[in-house]
């Protein structure tokens, strides 16, 4: 059953100029962020979507959650075209889906007890509240490894480690009982030590509660270990998308191959095809033509620079998209 | 919640801050809590009734009459001591109507933005462009003399700082992550106003709060001074610095000067006040 479904979603940000460039011209720019992306989530699914900074994983996100207003495109929640819900119904939605964010510093209310915080969701909701609000927080609190909960559920933000804010970040994204959370790298601000725990939690609570995640990550490490499907973006594009087994066994994008070889595998004995990328991302605001990673890509051909390849199943649910996909392999 | 949170963070603060201005906070303190108990027991503290002939008119200060009397014949350190319960009202009424009409416009406005936070501004901008004292005589002027229609005027004074100060910081802090955080488990735009920003913002008021009070005891002496305020025989220091001062080239020095040093005493026990809650609550802030 599917639960999320993209369609050529596409977020475009105006850029901001100063007075005198308005005057002399009339030309707005636009940073595309997120430029036709699309795809689906399943139920109880982990979906990661990858990529560098600045690609538009994080805004993809924003958009499915209706967090920002898309440009352009369909967002479909089980079976529900909800691009353009308004207000309460909006409002209705938000307990159906969540979101953890990266920064367990800046994500929480730093004038709001840690109780308080977690139990606002169910105030909002009119859920439950007084004596029965605390003790759902309690339970959920101790779900999310909090304990005991007595301590925690009077404490400020202030008061507590980065991992113990972003398990309360959690409990207060799991405590309506949502069916989809989207994860925005909710490790990576979080101490190396930890992160495991933070991980194992989150996949102990899909099992649990029937989650379905969409998690965002720049570590394909991170996504190996946890998702199911992956989705690679790069500026503003999906450029692969597939099982995690196929991703990483036989990828066909050059942008993941590049991905791939910067993970360090701790065998000094494997060798596989190495590619290293020259330059940086090219501005979103003016992307290259055709294919738009031809502007780093080892294999470009002429193709590449005038025409945009399409995502293309390459394998079976394995989609690719770049105009060498069936003859570039990693093996 | 709201009040605990700021003796909270000004406690937390002051662990790590211990300046000259760490003690500029008491003795501000002191000096604006010593007026407040001489405003409420002014009936029984003071020697003589404020507004009845208690001796000769002019007489130098003695020990029947430790200030003098002034040119009616009456008791200045009585006339004094009354005369806090009038500046202190005034300040009280003007700086709790401006606090209640500013805070919230200003909430609104930083919060909502777009359309509604220009026009609002435009307008709170122009009030603020006049130098504080004119705008009060303009409004004084218009509602005519008395404690009520100065308390008004003085409110429409500060309802600007007021009001700036919390758009301000209602514009920076709804950039933050928990603020988003809070759309997303889809609190309205008024929990979030009040829930997520405005806590956010209240420890930034008290500063503006005494130092718009030690204004507002000024512009008020100097509304009264010229006329527009409290109306004889009302005890009230600036007006009695005005009666007091035509004496002052017949080296009679004592009916104007000492509600003089006492209008000075409060402005300066209310800015201490709030110049050393600013050291330790917000260095940064940038005030008027």
């Amino acid at each position: 059953m599917i639960q999320v479904q993209v369609k050529d979603l596409k977020k475009y940000f105006p850029v901001q100029k100063g007075l005198l460039e308005r005057i002399l011209s009339r030309k707005v720019d636009y940073v595309k962020a997120v430029d036709g992306v699309s795809f689906e989530i399943r139920k109880r699914e982990i979906f990661s979507l990858v990529g560098e900074s600045g690609c538009g994983k994080t805004t993809t996100g924003r958009l499915i959650l209706r967090l920002i207003d898309p440009t352009d495109g369909r967002l479909i929640f089980k079976g529900r075209d909800i691009t353009f819900l308004k207000g309460e119904e909006l409002r209705r939605l938000r307990k159906n889906m969540q979101i953890i964010f990266q920064d367990p510093y800046a994500s929480l209310n730093p004038r709001m007890r840690i109780g308080d915080a977690v139990g606002h969701p169910l105030e909002i909701h009119g859920i439950a509240e007084g004596g029965e609000k605390k003790s759902m927080v309690f339970e959920t609190l101790r779900k999310v490894g909090l304990e005991p909960p007595e301590k925690f559920y009077n404490a400020y933000p202030h008061e507590l480690s980065g991992g113990q804010r972003q398990r309360a970040a959690i409990a207060r994204a799991i405590i309506v009982n949502p069916e989809f959370i989207v994860a925005d790298e909710p490790i990576s601000m979080i101490d190396v030590s930890l992160r495991s725990k933070i991980l194992e939690l989150m996949k102990q609570l899909q099992s649990e509660l029937d989650l379905t995640y969409l998690f965002i990550t720049h570590d394909l490490a991170v996504s190996k270990y946890i998702s199911d499907r992956i989705g690679i973006m790069y500026l503003g594009e999906m450029v692969e998308l597939g099982l995690k087994k196929e991703i990483f066994s036989d990828p066909r994008h050059p942008y993941t191959i590049a991905l791939l070889s910067a993970v360090p595998i701790p065998n000094p004995r494997v060798k596989r095809k190495h590619i290293e990328l020259k330059g940086e991302v090219p501005s979103p605001i003016n992307p290259p033509s055709g294919c738009r990673f031809h502007t780093r890509c080892p294999f470009k051909e002429e193709t590449c620079e005038t025409e945009k390849p399409r995502l293309i199943e390459v394998t079976e649910n394995h989609y690719v998209a770049c105009h060498k996909a069936q003859t570039l392999s990693i093996n | 919640m709201l009040f605990s949170s700021i003796i909270s963070s000004i406690l937390r603060r002051l662990k790590f801050r211990r300046g000259v201005k760490y003690y500029f906070t008491f003795i501000g303190f002191a000096i604006v809590l010593s007026f407040v108990l001489m405003a409420l027991l002014a009936s029984f503290i003071s020697p003589y009734n404020p507004v009845k002939r208690a001796g000769a008119p002019l007489e130098s200060p003695s020990f029947k009459f430790p200030m003098g009397t002034d040119g009616l014949g009456r008791d200045i350190l009585s006339r004094i001591i009354h005369g806090t319960r009038i500046v202190l009202r005034i300040t009280l009424l003007s700086m709790t109507l401006s606090f209640l009409i500013g805070v919230p416009i200003g909430l609104l406005s930083g919060y909502l933005g777009g359309k509604l936070d220009s026009v609002i501004s435009l307008f709170m901008d122009s009030l603020y462009a006049f130098p504080g004292l004119v705008l009060a005589i303009a409004l004084a002027v218009m509602l005519g003399p008395g404690e009520i229609s100065m308390g008004m005027s003085l409110t429409v004074v500060y309802i600007p700082t007021y009001f700036r100060m919390v758009r301000g910081e209602a514009l920076s802090v709804k950039e933050n992550l928990f603020v988003e955080a809070a759309k997303a488990i889809g609190a309205k735009d008024r929990t979030v106003m009040f829930k997520y920003i405005l806590p956010n913002i209240i420890p930034s008021l008290p500063i503006i709060l005494s130092l718009n009070a030690a204004d507002a005891v000024l512009t008020a002496a100097a509304l009264s001074f010229i006329g527009l305020g409290i109306t004889a025989p009302t005890p009230d220091w600036g007006f009695d610095l005005r009666m007091g001062y035509p004496y002052l080239t017949s080296k009679i020095w004592w009916p104007s000067t000492f509600p003089g040093l006492m209008i000075v005493f409060l402005t300066l026990g209310f800015s201490l006040f709030g110049e050393g809650l600013t050291e330790i609550l917000n260095p940064r802030l940038v005030r008027r």
